[in-house]
């Protein structure tokens, strides 16, 4: 734990293209010095956190008392899911995955075919979730993809097991070459979700198998917390925004949106139930704090996957420019995930993918409100979280906080609503130094601190 | 879901996933079966009200249910349990029984033409209004091998 001696803290974020660091002084609670350096694959990774080391040493600062890290390297950490019916357990296991962190690769309901886990042989992800069945039901599912798993997986990776409770033991026999973990199953009983321990597994499997795996685990050691997945340490952050630390009071509910280079991640804290008597919730029960991630919007490797969902007609005529023009813009995104827009034209179109990023994703993170015509008269039909209420969006990510005006664009994505539940007059607030998440690192270790800092980083205006 | 915390799965249990259908938004009715047949011994999976045909199967497929129990009073359970019975036998739970009782059509009509009319759809067996939940659990034992 902390003690007043430590005054001041490396906050290290290892992304896929750069590492990031942060120095914060603990006492005056700022930001002293910043550097970045690029993340390669092929030397080690603690060489590139020597060399942003010693950049920092060439910047003034002269001690260092705690590190903490997060890490995204090597792909993040990639999750398969298996589960029952799609939208029961397979959706839990999906959740579960998310909001500790992990890029959910493929999703697999049912029966595990030979060509699913061929899938896997080819491109292993880095932990396997495997679920089925609320405890004392369906049993034969995962215990068949179990076996098929056992017969035909020739790579080996981590599994964590959390199903039908009553299937538990057989299922460590038929998968003991794979050192399963065995956790509670995340339905317990139906419609209810139970993601603690799940998430525990998998931040455990991560810290002992997979840090290691990526070359981390030298960094590991010299940490003041353990080593957690990025999008864990946005969490983090936005979690103790919303909910304060102590005397301090949080900003209650609130989204936060991180529009990067290949992935927008979107994250509301608040429970999001109904706010009128007349509105029925179906579905299962949302996570306080939730995270989606839409793998395939991004504003610089995902460009394409804005355009496909928005439409090419769509961002032709938002950004005034002609096919050929579009067509080599997006090449240049696509190829360098550290482009900048200097252009007119390249911000004109860096402001659509941002515009059309923010729609799509946030319509898909929020619930939806259905009438439904009875005897009785009108009724309504919610599912998913209502973020009518909620009362501010933050705004984080490398290309997205570079715009000339991102709170605009977001008043314009959100007066689209349909049936949506979007927040109706969220105030925005922008991370312009992008240190979200080095502070929501900081929030695992110091609350306190951290809350201050990501107050005071929020207001500027 | 209205399941007690303290209560763990009971393998030896049966269980019943049981919800009023369709539009329906009577939620008396469903509360005093969910409480009838816990008491019965049965394990209940209790959707509630305004229930899909796709909750019922994805609920009775997940807990490997061993009978479904349709609740519908408003009147219009003839068009809302249509093609249940085809759904169940694609997504692979085609044998299990379903029941549906309450009031399940409009007007006056003589019951024997009703329960055909229901019994054609593939229901297991359709119960009149006014039925009791003990009459319910009787069949429910029989149909399921109970032990009485």
């Amino acid at each position: 734990m902390s003690n007043n001696l430590e005054t001041t803290a490396l906050l290290c974020d290892f992304g896929s293209t750069y590492t990031k660091l942060t120095v914060v002084d603990l006492d005056k609670e700022a930001i002293v010095a910043k550097t970045r350096v690029p993340t390669s694959i092929d030397t080690h990774l603690e060489d590139g956190l020597n060399a942003g080391e010693e950049e920092l040493r060439r910047q003034g600062v002269d001690r260092i008392d705690a590190r903490l890290a997060c890490s995204s390297a090597a792909g993040g950490l990639k999750m398969a899911v298996s589960g029952l019916m799609p939208e029961l357990t397979v959706e839990a296991a999906t959740r579960a995955a998310l909001g500790a962190g992990a890029k959910v690769w493929r999703v697999y309901s049912h029966e595990l075919t030979p060509s699913d886990v061929h899938e896997l042989n080819e491109s292993p992800p880095d932990i396997f979730l495997l679920t089925g069945g609320t405890d004392g039901g369906n049993k034969a599912n995962i215990l068949s993809n179990a076996r098929i798993l056992k017969s035909l997986l020739k790579r080996s990776f981590p599994i964590v097991v959390a199903g039908n409770r009553v299937a538990s033991a057989e299922i460590s026999e038929i998968l003991s070459d794979f050192s399963p973990v065995i956790c509670e199953n995340v339905m317990p009983r139906l419609g209810v979700l139970q993601v603690d321990a799940v998430q525990q597994a998998i931040r455990h499997v991560f810290l002992t198998h997979i840090v290691n795996a990526k070359g981390l685990d030298d960094v590991a050691a010299t940490l003041s917390a353990p080593l957690i997945p990025t999008p864990s340490a946005v969490l983090e952050g936005v979690s103790l925004l919303s909910k304060g630390h102590g005397e301090s009071a949080g900003l209650g509910d609130l989204m936060a949106v991180d529009v990067g280079g290949a992935t927008t991640d979107v994250y509301s804290i608040g429970s999001g139930l109904p706010s009128e008597a007349n509105i029925t919730q179906r579905g299962l029960p949302e996570p306080f704090a939730k995270r989606t991630v839409e793998g395939d919007i991004g504003m610089r490797h995902s460009c394409r996957g804005i355009v496909k969902v928005a439409g090419e007609e769509a961002v032709l005529s938002r950004t005034g420019l002609t096919d050929l023009e579009l067509e080599a813009g997006l090449d240049k995104r696509e190829e360098n995930a550290g482009w900048l827009a200097e252009s007119d034209k390249d911000k004109r179109l860096d402001d659509s993918l941002a515009y059309f990023a923010l729609k799509t994703a946030l319509k898909r993170h929020a619930g939806q409100l259905e009438t439904a015509y009875t005897p009785f008269g009108k009724t309504f039909i919610q599912t998913g979280k209502d973020l009518r209420p909620f009362s501010r969006m933050v705004l984080t990510g490398g290309p997205l906080v570079a715009l000339d005006d991102a709170p605009a664009l977001v008043g314009e994505a959100l007066a689209d609503r349909d049936q949506y539940l979007l927040p109706l007059a969220p105030r925005v607030l922008v991370d312009h130094n992008y240190v979200l998440s080095a502070l929501g690192l900081l929030a695992t270790w110091r609350p306190d601190v951290a809350l201050r800092m990501i107050l005071k980083e929020l207001s500027h205006e | 879901m209205e399941t007690p915390a303290e209560e763990v799965a009971n393998v030896e249990k049966k269980t019943l996933v049981i919800g009023v259908i369709g539009a329906d938004v009577h939620a008396v009715g469903i509360r005093i079966l969910d409480y009838a047949f816990r008491d019965a011994g049965f394990e209940v999976v209790n959707l509630g009200v305004m229930v899909s045909q796709e909750e019922y199967i994805a609920a009775a497929v997940e807990t490997n249910a061993d009978a479904i129990v349709v609740s519908s009073l408003y009147g219009h359970g003839e068009l809302d349990v249509r093609g249940l019975r085809e759904k169940c036998i694609e997504a692979g739970i085609g044998d299990i029984p379903i029941y549906i009782g309450g009031n399940i059509v409009v007007g006056k009509q003589p019951f024997d033409t009703v329960e055909a009319r229901f019994l054609a759809m593939g229901m297991t067996r359709a119960f009149p209004p006014g039925t009791t939940p003990e009459t319910a659990i009787e069949y429910l034992k029989k149909d399921l091998g109970v032990e009485q």
